[in-house]
């Protein structure tokens, strides 16, 4: 510590801010005093606002993002209207363009990704919270940040070659004499289709769900789980009226973030989901999204009216995917108070 | 307490150990695809990673043999773009928000940041193409760059935040009590001292990116020759996987696997130095 100090120690005297030098010294010391203060003050002022520039380029780029997508849309934006997004064919040839297929199969592959990923989330952060042995903790908290780190590609490539001939051989022959009543589980066992396409987003976005629940219930205070406790209750009881009682909301935040990965998710959805822009009922028969059509056309779309369609569902993929990131940030911060989040996944 | 033994005790006990048991399953159901995807990734990639495939380029459809190292060497140099484009605009302003960030200004940026970071990679891949690809005339690594860049401005600005947030005051305090000016301190104090911190986080953004396909797809577009010039078509290693997984040719496939194992291997290979050097963080701040 006395280190710097030293390589400081000629300057000392001139550190004093210029209205407080005292009268005392010779004018040569005062002006040197001011200059030094003119400089210090004039470094102070170009980094701050050389960070603020740099914090800046946040907005910056969202503001970009948002003018560039409106812009390069409005071809379709004027000739469809809001039609745009009800109307089922979808023909470049005739240059015929309805987004309805695409959205219902976001809508789709992430309802099911939710519904099987939001209890396995929520279970592995219940359990790494509050009921697995220190040891393990740290191991599998890893491990699941892990499951984050792998590219989407690559659980497109092991979605193709492993979970579609799974999904075709085994499950998708039993859920269909099991559960073909329900009419979700009809028709021929591709393996790739709809299904696939849930069952890998699930994967994918467990670890944003259960990292964000750990997160928020780690935020709950211990005496309301000691309190609980205390009136004799057994360690679910305390998790439930405890824990996910006060985390709920924040829950339900990780819940709609892990929603918002699952619309704008492209290359795992883009290679198993089969890219057939069909509105069907069954969970086996192929299906497209959003952001899969975006990358299977955008870079053949050859006239404008058909590029400016792909960036029409771009800009509506951005629009939504905006609106529920906010809610669930708010949602997130209410419970944590703005601190930055942890999980970054 | 005094209930645990009666019949009701027994139920309660039963649903304890119900949901207890229902958890860890959870735990194991999660943590299933992992192993499953980095022992496919092994068994399947490791026979073809060779030293041709690190050294050669594709090979015409049919012939076996050729590898990936135009991919692996573009993807190397779009990263490294991205890195000079996201890495100093992050930490700049994550140290904006930390050091002068109490406005509602901040607490706007804040908020955009986090956004910023759910907005799907391929809307990034359109922006993009809208913004440098058009003007430019042509698919380019430069782009490519651009759109990995901006994503890892968000990322990097809210890590390098909370890094510097967790400097005690004391220590900025005791710098400016030495006459040194806050920018001085901020950046030879402040930052040093959450320097592992901010490094863990430029990493992490660094392994996100490194494994993006979405938003090369009409910007890097990817290239089956060497190129190494920023203002051309340029192979990455992630849009080499995804052509060849959808190929329907087996030698194909097995280069896929290779390069998948390499992807993964680059990416586990970031991770797992953050966890080292976060580690040695957390020991460093208890001490």
């Amino acid at each position: 510590m006395t280190a710097p100090a030293q390589g400081e120690e000629p300057e000392k005297p001139q550190q004093d801010s210029s209205e407080e030098v005292p009268r005392t010294v010779s004018g040569r010391e005062r002006r040197i005093a001011l200059r030094v203060n003119w400089r210090t003050k004039f470094a102070e002022h170009t980094f701050k606002y050389a960070m603020l520039a740099c914090s800046l380029a946040v907005l910056a780029v969202m503001v970009l993002i948002f003018v560039q997508l409106v812009l390069h849309s409005k071809l379709s934006l004027q000739q469809f209207g809001f039609k745009f997004f009800t109307g089922s064919t979808w023909d470049p040839v005739s240059g015929d363009f309805g987004a309805w297929p695409f959205i219902f199969g976001t809508l789709l592959s992430s309802l099911v990704a939710l519904v099987i990923a939001v209890p396995l989330a929520v279970g592995v952060a219940v359990f790494v919270t509050e009921m697995c042995p220190r040891p393990l903790r740290g191991f599998i908290s890893f491990m699941v940040e892990l499951l984050a780190a792998i590219p989407s590609v690559i659980y497109g490539l092991w979605a193709i070659f492993i979970l579609a001939p799974l999904l075709r051989q085994y499950v998708e022959p039993w859920l269909g004499k099991y559960f073909g009543w329900t009419g979700l589980f009809t028709g021929p066992a591709y393996g790739i289709g709809m299904l696939a396409a849930g069952v890998i987003l699930a994967i994918m976005i467990i670890p944003i769900i259960s990292s964000i629940t750990r997160e928020v219930m780690q935020v709950v205070p211990q005496q309301q789980r000691e309190g609980v406790l205390a009136l004799g209750a057994t360690r679910w009881e305390m998790i439930r009226m405890g824990v996910l009682r006060n985390a709920r909301a924040g829950i339900f935040g990780a819940v709609i973030l892990g929603l918002g990965r699952a619309i704008g998710e492209t290359m795992a959805v883009t290679m198993v989901i089969g890219n057939r822009p069909a509105v069907a009922k069954s969970l086996f028969a192929p299906g497209y999204t959003m952001a899969s059509v975006i990358a299977n056309e955008f870079s053949e779309a050859t006239d404008d009216l058909y590029l400016s369609a792909l960036v029409e569902i771009g800009l509506a993929l951005l629009i939504v995917t905006v609106i529920v990131n906010a809610c669930a940030r708010l949602l997130v911060w209410s419970i944590t108070r703005g601190t930055p989040s942890r999980s970054y996944v | 307490m005094f209930s645990a033994k009666g019949v009701l005790g027994l139920r309660r006990r039963f649903t304890n150990h119900l949901f207890t048991a229902a958890a860890a399953m959870a735990s194991l159901l999660v943590l299933a695809p992992l192993f499953a995807i980095f022992g496919y990734l092994l068994y399947k990639g490791l026979g073809s990673v060779n030293w041709a495939f690190l050294t050669h380029t594709p090979k015409p459809i049919g012939e076996t043999g050729g590898g990936m190292a135009n991919a692996i060497v573009g993807s190397g140099l779009i990263l490294a773009i991205a890195s000079a484009i996201g890495i100093p605009l992050g930490i700049g302003a994550g140290i904006y928000l930390s050091e002068y960030g109490k406005s509602r200004y901040a607490q706007v940026v804040r908020f955009t940041a986090d956004v910023l970071n759910g907005v799907p990679s391929i809307v990034m891949g359109i922006a993009v193409y809208a913004l440098v690809v058009i003007p430019q005339g042509h698919f380019s690594a430069f782009s490519g760059g651009v759109a990995l860049g901006i994503m890892m401005i968000p990322t990097i600005a809210r890590t390098t935040e909370e890094m510097l947030a967790m400097v005690p005051n004391v220590i900025r305090e005791a710098a400016l009590g030495l006459g040194i000016p806050q920018w001085r301190t901020t950046l030879s104090i402040t930052l040093r001292t959450a320097t592992s911190g901010v490094i863990t986080g430029v990493m992490l953004a660094f392994a996100r990116i490194a494994g993006e396909t979405a938003p090369l797809l009409f910007t890097a577009f990817g290239n089956q020759y060497w190129s190494l010039k920023p203002n051309q078509p340029t192979a990455a290693l992630p849009l080499q996987i995804y052509v060849y997984a959808i190929s329907p040719f087996d030698e194909w496939h097995r280069q896929a696997w290779a390069g998948a194992l390499v992807l993964i291997a680059i990416i586990v290979g970031a991770v797992s130095i953050v966890r080292v050097i976060a580690a040695r963080h957390r020991v460093s701040h208890s001490a």
